[in-house]
Formats: structure tokens, sequence, C-alpha cells
């Protein structure tokens, strides 16, 4: 559920045809002071945040004279409300006030449908007017399919107690509502409160929407940078974890940034969940022995190596962490050796001196174990690999004792070199990045494994030399699937001639940044 | 008997001819699953793996006398179209596997299905197997897989996440307990069948007669099920986990049904509720086996 702020939801139900006060939205004390002048009347700033209860935070005043819009205003920008600096503010003309009505659109799981609220009472405290004055409140299930009808909302609305030109008025205004959150694929909507002035109109006075994740793709017109609910403006990790799984359709990355600033005393890990339940069952596991999350990451849906590459070095982008926890189902359908992949190239670029613990249980756990042990065994932090017959609390436990063994040392955030590659060097695009092959290298090589290890077979050789075997626009739309295999075979099985360079951008320059901190 | 599929039920695929379309095709095949046929607008008359590829679901029910479920395997912003397709066409049950479905998609889907008797799993789903039987979406990843870790028996299993339905129903096959039909009801906020709605199919079903639930935080899903066994609607025994006791209320782990608002849909209140009917909640998926084995001896199941 994507927010958006109050200035943006109103706008909406402007072009809607409802009526909202007049004003308009400041990054400024000037520009307070000019809307508020503009406006020509008592104003109220609201800031634009998403959090509820503003006004009991201070984030809400009234100003008499342009004058003092721009003093009030100056006060309420950059202050700090929750996990928000105010950067926004709205300035609109102050209501007379002569009643408060509440409207709310939720989808309810259980009917399947989206469900209409309306109270007559105004929307503070809802559920205790639910309680004490039922007959107050009226609510109304719509059927997707049908829509929802003018007269259908004015029966809903006449059992609260409303009528004449006010019921007109509000089932208009409510029907509007319905077809705004319909139209912008509002997965939360209300306006709280809606307001009828003594001269008898109805305003939006308050308004906000949510947007359903899942089709933020629909709405380039609503500008949400990150489709991801949160409680905040994202971190700056959290958009560069964003950029990977934009532009990666294969498999998911979901990633939160639980906690920014780690200090080194904190028990906290990374943490590397796979698939929704097994992630939760797992991030159970490790609490309940006393370990706090840095992060909250999801690889699964079959994500390709590169993605769980990815995720890793965004993972291990966060100092003072004590661990790396990797642990999903236990049985997936998917193929377990692509992220064991990611991981073995992840964490020999980083060099990860803390312990890890991976459980990758399902399709080809035994070749996803044997391939974790083989290629980290010789880096500073022990490894540890487990599949589907190691439970979730028994890992948890083995992290806590590797932690323990490795004295509690934190995790140092390497830089990232980007790599100087030769001008002569043989090299093709793929999806998301870069293949390099160091063809002088590969003259002292006998086996040639890289061609076997292929799966998507897109190599052959030529004169003792792996070269695209199809057509370089085919590897880039995504022949090649990044399993990294040719890789990891040629480092450390042969010759360290293949490199496969997949940038994530911005992380280079956010790890300088944190490193600066230090 | 299982519930919603079987080795007779004659099965399509919408997005036949697309990446994992024609993978998971193979999967339910090779399993036993009765594919009659594949659906990809423009590539009617090509084929599968022996699977007769046709322009429409309406298409393939002429070609093939009839359809009973449609598995689809179609890019999250055709899912809509493609379902209506199906339920238009005449088919009862649509699995939708995609991810990412928007809402009020689902919800038309929902409306659409009621007024023509149908119903769906999904959206985000791995798929049900009816072990020995049939299996529909990708759930087991390939048949030899799916073969070893499902067998046949008397526990209906009903999880929020498909990672876990094959996790616990591979946990019990390992404790040698079988499975009458395993079902992944879908990660989303809103799904066509849901826990309560699958008790109520494993309630008449002969073979089932232990059920184990994985749900999770959010959603009012596992609190309508404490509502069925309080109405007396459920009267097999009942083993739930519960995901999530240690997230945070209003933020959102992975699934978009996982978000807990206020006390809604949190860890606490779905496990009261369930409890309070008389389900078995454990605090580890290990002790489900454990649990099943001697909930089984009680009621006369087999092992």
């Amino acid at each position: 559920m994507a927010r958006i702020y109050e200035f943006q939801s109103k706008k909406l139900l402007k072009e809607a045809g409802i009526r909202i006060p007049e004003g308009g939205v400041a990054s400024s004390p000037e520009e307070a002071r000019s809307i508020a002048a503009k406006i020509g009347k008592p104003v109220v700033l609201k800031i634009q945040v998403w959090v509820t209860g503003r006004a009991g935070l201070g984030g809400i005043k009234f100003a008499d004279t342009p004058q003092e819009a721009k003093e009030k205003a100056a006060s309420l920008l950059g202050m700090q409300v929750k996990n928000f600096i105010v950067e926004k503010i709205l300035v609109e003309e102050k209501l007379d006030i002569a009643a408060e009505y509440f409207a709310g659109l939720v989808i309810d799981d259980a009917g399947k449908c989206p469900v209409l609220i309306f109270s007559s009472a105004g929307g503070t405290g809802i559920e205790e007017i639910a309680r004490k004055n039922p007959e107050k409140i009226s609510r109304i299930s719509i059927d997707v399919g049908k829509g929802l009808k003018e007269y259908e909302v004015r029966n809903m609305i006449r059992k609260t107690g409303i009528s004449g030109k006010l019921l007109t008025q509000l089932s208009r205004i409510l029907t509007r509502l319905y077809k705004t959150a319909h139209t912008y694929d509002a997965r939360f909507a209300e306006m709280n409160p809606l307001v009828l002035t003594k001269d008898g109109i109805v305003y939006a006075a308050d308004c906000h929407f949510t947007v359903d994740d899942y089709a933020v793709f629909r709405h380039p017109e609503l500008g949400i940078d990150v489709a991801r609910e949160f409680d905040r403006p994202p971190t700056e990790l959290e958009r560069i974890a964003y950029q990977v799984e934009e532009k990666d359709y294969r498999g998911t990355f979901y990633f939160l940034q639980m906690e920014e600033n780690i200090s080194a005393e904190e028990k906290a890990i990374g943490f590397n969940g796979a698939g929704g339940g097994g992630s939760m069952m797992s991030m159970d596991a490790v609490l309940s022995r006393g370990f706090k999350l840095a992060n909250y990451c999801d690889t699964s849906g079959n994500p390709s190596a590169s993605k769980v590459y990815r995720a890793a070095k965004v993972i291990l982008s966060q100092p003072n962490i004590k661990g790396y926890f990797a642990s999903g189902s236990g049985v997936a359908s998917q193929e377990q050796f692509h992220s064991a992949r990611g991981l073995v190239k992840a964490f020999h670029e980083e060099k990860i001196n803390i312990p890890a613990v991976i459980r990758l249980g399902g399709n080809f756990e035994e070749k996803a174990v044997e391939i974790l042990e083989k290629y980290l065994k010789d880096i500073p932090g022990k490894i540890e690999a487990y599949g589907r017959d190691d439970s979730p609390e028994f890992c948890a436990r083995r992290m806590e004792e590797l932690i323990a063994e490795n004295n509690y040392n934190s995790h140092a955030v390497a830089l990232i070199k980007e790599p100087e590659i030769p001008p002569e060097r043989y090299g093709f695009s793929t999806v998301t990045g870069k293949v390099w092959i160091d063809h002088k290298k590969c003259l002292n090589c006998l086996d040639k494994g890289c061609i076997q290890s292929c799966s998507a077979g897109i190599l052959k050789l030529e004169d003792g030399k792996p070269i695209l075997a199809v057509l370089e626009e085919e590897v880039k739309k995504g022949k090649c699937t990044e399993c990294l295999a040719c890789e990891v075979f040629c480092k450390f099985q042969a010759e360290d001639a293949i490199f496969i360079h997949l940038p994530i951008p911005g992380l280079k320059e956010y790890r300088d940044k944190i490193r600066g901190k230090d | 008997m299982s519930i919603l599929v079987d080795d007779r039920t004659k099965v399509v695929v919408q997005g036949i001819t697309g990446r994992e379309g024609k993978i998971r095709t193979q999967l339910m095949k090779d399993y036993g699953t009765n594919i009659v046929g594949g659906v990809t607008p423009g590539k009617g008359g090509s084929e599968v793996y022996g699977v007769p590829v046709f322009d429409s679901v309406e298409e393939a029910w002429e070609k093939t006398g009839s359809v009973d479920i449609s598995v689809v395997f179609v890019p999250a912003a055709l899912v809509k179209e493609a379902a209506l397709e199906a339920i238009a066409a005449g088919v009862k049950l649509v699995v939708i596997v995609p991810d990412r479905v928007p809402i009020f998609d689902v919800l038309e889907i929902s409306s659409f299905a009621r007024a023509h008797g149908a119903s769906f799993v999904g959206p985000n789903t791995l798929g049900l197997v009816s072990p020995g039987k049939a299996v529909l979406g990708m759930i087991g990843g390939r048949a030899e897989r799916a073969k070893e870790w499902f067998k046949p028996g008397n526990i209906g299993v009903s999880s929020r996440s498909g990672g876990m339905t094959s996790a616990i129903s591979y946990y019990l096959t390992e404790a040698g307990l079988g499975q009458s039909t395993i079902i992944h009801v879908g990660g989303d906020a809103v799904v066509g069948l849901s826990h309560p709605e699958v008790m109520e199919l494993f309630e008449q079903d002969e073979q089932t007669k232990l059920i184990v639930m994985f749900g999770e935080i959010g959603t009012s899903q596992e609190e309508r099920v404490a509502g069925l066994i309080e109405a007396g609607k459920l009267t097999k025994p009942v083993i739930a986990y519960i995901g999530g006791k240690a997230a945070k209320s209003g933020t959102r782990f992975s699934h978009a049904g996982a978000i807990v608002e206020g006390t809604r849909g949190s860890y606490a209140s779905k496990v009261e509720r369930l409890t309070g009917a008389g389900v078995y909640v454990v605090d580890a998926i290990s002790d489900i086996p454990l649990k099943a084995v001697e909930l089984l001896e009680a009621v006369g199941g087999q092992k």
C-alpha cells in the first residue's frame, strides 16, 4: 500500500468534483505567506506527513494573516514528526464548521469486496461510536462488477438520520469517493472529516489514500517512487534495493530496513529470508533468540542468482551486523543452487568476517549446500549451510553459537571498487550486467568447464576460447539467465578468467558515505 | 476422495506457451494431472509437451468436451482478463498462480465468479496437490520431487505460504503421514478460496480426518476458521501454526496479506481465537507431525 500525501489525495478528489478547501502546498515560509495572501482569509497550516493525529503532535496551526502564516510555516517546516522531517505544508482556508462527518472505503477480505462506511457523528473514535450509537454509522458492501449507484449511497446515508439537500450532497460526494478510489486502485481511502460549513456546503477537509502496490504501474501520474508501504519515507538503502527489484522482474527481492544506525554493541543480524511464510517463520526463530534484525529481506519466487547476489550486497551494506542469516520455508519448489551461487559471489567479493548460516531447503538443496560449503571455506567468516531437515530454530541456535565463537565481531562495510577492464577484453551484455572473459587465461585451461556449466548453453569454444554461441541481442534479452555458474566454476576450478559485473546503482556512493561517518 | 482436484478432473493451462506455463505443464502432466489443453491467443493449433494449444478457453471446451479447471500462468496485468474468460466459458475453478495482481482485479474476478457459481484459488498461489492424483500450479517444482515429498493420506493442509505448504507436507510425509489434499490459498490480502472455505471443503471430504493450517498475521481468515468451529460447521481436529509472532504492527513482511493494522489480524488475537475454539496451535513447525500422530490415532485415521 503506497501512501500518497493529503495534498495529492485532495487533488484527486477535486478532479472528481468533490469540494476541497481553497489552498496550496508550501515548501518555504514565503510560499506559505503568498498562498495565505491569495486566499485572503484566515488559514490552517497542515504538515504533509504520513502520520495520523497530526493536531496532537503540533502539526496543525492556524493563522489570521499572511504574516502570521509565514511565521507559523517557519515553525512547522523542518520539524521532526515520528520518522519524518516536514518538507511540505498545506495552506488552506479555515472552514466555518457547522458539523463533521466521516466517510471511508476499506477492502473487506472476508466479503471480497470494498465496503463504504459513513458516520454522521464524525470519525474520531469511530469504533466507540459504532458501539454506543450504531444508528449513526452505516455501511454498504460494493459489488465491483456492478459498481455503485448514487441511490444506494443515498439509502445508506439516510439510515444515519440525514435528509434533504445535505443527503443529496453527501450521496454525490461518497459515490464520487468510491469512483475515485476505484480509478486509482486505492487500497484504502478516507475523508475525515467531511465538513459541513455554516453556509451549507460540504468539503473534504482532510483526506487520505493508499494505493495498491500491485497497481502502481497503472498510475505513473501519482509519482510513487517506491511502491511499498512504509510508516516513514524509504531509507536510502531501501531506494537502492527497490531499483534492483524494479529493473529485474525475475522473482521477488523485498527489502525493508528495520534499523538504520546499528551500534557495535547491538546483537543485530542481516536477514535474508525466502518466501513470505518461510521468511516470517525464520524471522520468528531468530528473534526468539534475542537477535535484532537490521533488515528484513525476502528473495523468493525463483529469483536469478544475480538478484540474490545484489540482495546480499545490499544486506552487507549495513555496518555492525554480527552475522548473516538466510532461511526460507525449507522445502522450496525452486532450484536452490541459484541462490547459493549468488551468495558465493557476494560473500567472496566482500570477504566477510562475520559468520553466516544459510538454510537453502528444497529442490536441489544438496547441490546448493555443496556449492556453499565448497566455495566458501576459505573466506574469513565461518559459513554453515543447511537444508530442509534442519529446522529454523536449530539454525538460529547455530547463528548464536557462531557469533559467540567470533567474539561478537562487527561487520565492517567494504568499499566498492568498480573493475578496470582492459579495452581488448572479450565481453557481452546480459539482462542486468556484463560478462568479461580474459581469453589469455583460457589458453592455460584444460577442461573448459565454463561451457558445460552454462545451463542456458550460450557459450561455445573457438580456438580453445569460450565465446557466445548465440546472438548478443538474445543474450541481453534474457537468454543468459545470469546463473553465475560459469564464473563460479572458472574462479574456483579453473583460471579465474571470467568476471560478471553486476552493478548496483548508488551502492558505491552509499557505502562511501556511511564509511565516511565512522 | 481429496478436494477440488483428482486424476479425472479436466484441466487447461492458460498461458501454456510462456516460460512458466511450459515448465509447469510438464510438471503437472508428468505427475498425472489430466491436462486436456492449453490456451494462448494466437497460438492455437500448436502443441506444448503433447498438449494441444487453443486460441481461447471456449475453443478448448468445444474441442475437448468440457473443462473443469483452468490454471493461469499469464502476466499479472492480464490475469483478470484470463480469469473472466475461463469463468465465462463455464470453468468452475480457476487457479491463479501469478503474483502482483491488482486487488481491484481480484475483486472483479470474485464478483464475476460469484455470479457464475465458480470459485478460484489465489492469486499468488503455488497451487495445490491431491497426492497420487494431480498437481495444479507449480508446487513441488518437478514431478519426481512432488511424488517424493507428498504422499496420499488423511491430512488436509491449507497454507497462506507456498513454501510452507510444501514444507509442512514434506515433514508430515517424513513422519509417515500422508495428505488428502494440500493447498496454498495464496499470500495476498484478498484471495479466492481462503482458509475458512477450504476448511468447509475438508469437513465434507471423507478422506480428510485431520487438518493442518499455516496461518499468518493479517486478514480475518484464521478468525473466521475459529468462527466456523464455534458454529459447529467444522468438527474435524485442526492443528495451526501462525507466522509473524514477532512482527510489528503496520509493517508488511513480504506477503501483501501479512500486515497488522491496529490489533486486528495480530498474532495474539488469532492465537487467542483459535485456541479458544479448540484448535491446537503449535510454536514450531516441527511440533506439527508429533501432534498429528497423536490426533490421528484418536480419530482412527491410518498412517
